[in-house]
């Protein structure tokens, strides 16, 4: 069923009784051609592009749980493009390009709202280091854009000019950068996966890889054995895991990230905003609160909860760039399981083992990166060849040496 | 989350920085063979349980002592705080 403006008049005339499912609920069958584990964002933009774009047909999508129910439902919905690294940055840049796209192409309305991002900076040195960051975004087909304080001060007037630490001396825009509805994305690519003949197969847990001499031929599950001449994983957090039952050790550690929403408030902020002296993100859903987020908490955790130090500590940063948000009680607040690798950037490669794939490490930037993600997964799985934008996202480049280390952190995941 | 600190008792885990897996003491020798996999393996590949971890964390609000700390990453339980010292003296090694 196309979805549409006319289509939703027609069936306000009708009472509503034409819509039907937005995908099937399939029983697994025996042998797929690729079976990719974890129907989150990343998951199912990879079977959608694989069926679309690559022309690949008998696929599977395996889930643990539902479809969408790990980090495409728990993030701040933040997309964006303001890397510098080329290894980076070229992906990011194709990644938003697709999502500019996104709503029209699978028929499905994921509210993208391009309201921009905006990140502070305090200091002489370090808006040298944004004009440098914003030159390479440049340089990559990406949009830049730099204000000084006097264009912030018209523009943001509730910011903490004042602020006698941090002083706010400027921003470095990407107006492409923005929100989007983020349930409404895995949504709309389950949808679209569906329609193209996906078998999407829910509370279908793996339980181990069927592997002969080297060769990866399929999984077990709760719901039997099921063959694939090629297997994907995809499942962010619980990379780890999964990959241990390949008998493969990651360069990720998994850690917890807490996100906050604030009671709802009239409009009040215009796009996202970031703090440049601490860690502090925050933006407005279009139903007002405030979403906003910092500092992962720092340990090991695979528990989708947090701790009162973080808390404190977001706080803090709120409120040293925007002391009018002391005013507005806190909702909610979640963590999120992110695989952080050990240069904080992700790996889409092959393994060791052939017929196995590997995306993970997305650290907790995996949400912007959902559809070039999955783009760049199906091209390797379709030409066992990586994307153009995506050469750089080894699982060996820490032996190689080729780190893509935007921060400089070195290798303390929870650095980055 | 409370570490029971085994010198200084009970203490918030806010005084302390994590540094990751215990495992990291382990050191491979610089001088052996096949030193450049060893030290490929120990600076960069994690194994990552759900479950029982053994990881260092540094006081370094407090005594700046390392400890040996074994938490439930599913959970935050921590069942037993030991000094990395003692740690690393039980393996052989001389401090």
């Amino acid at each position: 069923m196309q979805y549409s403006g006319f289509k939703v008049f027609l069936e306000g005339l009708r009472g509503n009784k034409g819509w039907t499912p937005a995908w099937r609920e399939p029983d697994p069958k025996s042998e797929y051609d690729v079976i990719i584990i974890g129907a989150g964002g990343h998951g199912l933009s990879t079977a959608y592009y694989l069926t679309k774009v690559f022309g690949v047909k008998n696929v599977a999508v395996l889930e643990k749980g539902w479809l969408g129910s790990g980090n495409i439902g728990r993030n701040t919905t933040i997309i964006r493009s303001n890397y510098m690294l080329p290894g980076n940055e070229l992906f990011y840049e194709f990644s938003l390009k697709l999502w500019e796209g996104l709503e029209q192409d699978f028929n499905y309305n994921a509210m993208i709202s391009q309201r921009s991002i905006l990140n502070l900076f305090h200091s002489d040195s370090q808006r040298d280091v944004f004009v440098r960051r914003a030159n390479a975004m440049i340089l990559a087909g990406a949009d830049a854009e730099l204000a000084d304080e006097e264009q912030l001060r018209r523009e943001l007037p509730f910011l903490d000019f004042y602020n006698a630490r941090f002083p706010i001396k400027g921003g470095l825009y990407q107006r492409r950068g923005g929100t989007v509805r983020h349930d409404a994305v895995a949504w709309g690519y389950a949808r679209g996966a569906d329609r193209n003949g996906v078998d999407i197969i829910q509370n279908c847990e793996v339980t181990g890889f069927h592997i002969e001499n080297g060769i990866c031929k399929g999984v077990q599950t709760i719901k039997g054995a099921i063959g694939g001449k090629k297997v994907a994983v995809c499942v962010a957090g619980s990379s780890g895991r999964v990959m241990a039952m390949a008998g493969m050790r990651l360069p990720i550690e998994s850690h917890v990230l807490q996100a906050f929403v604030s009671e709802g408030l009239k409009p009040t902020l215009p796009g996202v905003i970031t703090f440049g002296a601490g860690h502090f993100y925050v933006s407005q859903s279009d139903k007002g609160g405030l979403v906003f987020g910092g500092d992962l908490d720092g340990y090991n955790s695979y528990a989708q909860r947090g701790n009162l130090p973080v808390v404190e500590d977001v706080a803090e940063g709120g409120m040293a760039i925007m002391p009018m948000i002391g005013r507005a009680r806190l909702l909610r607040s979640w963590g999120g399981i992110m695989d952080m690798s050990m240069d904080g950037s992700p790996f889409i490669d092959k393994t060791d083992i052939k017929g196995l794939y590997f995306n993970g490490g997305w650290c907790y930037g995996g949400f912007k990166a959902t559809p070039a993600s999955g783009y760049c997964y199906a091209h390797l799985l379709a030409k066992d060849e990586p994307h153009p934008v995506a050469t750089e996202m080894r699982l060996d480049r820490f032996k190689r040496g080729h780190l893509i280390d935007e921060k400089g952190q070195g290798n303390q995941p929870n650095l980055h | 989350m409370i570490i029971n600190h085994p010198l200084l008792g009970p203490r918030d885990a806010s005084e302390f920085v994590y540094l990751g897996d215990e495992s990291l003491i382990n050191r491979p020798d610089p001088n052996s063979e096949d030193a450049d996999d060893r030290f490929y393996e120990y600076g960069y590949l994690r194994d990552n349980p759900a479950g029982d971890l053994r990881e260092l964390w540094y006081h370094e609000q407090g005594d700046r002592s390392w400890l040996v700390v074994t938490r439930n990453t599913l959970t935050h339980e921590i069942t037993s705080v030991e000094m990395a010292r003692d740690v690393a003296k039980a393996k052989g090694r001389d401090k």
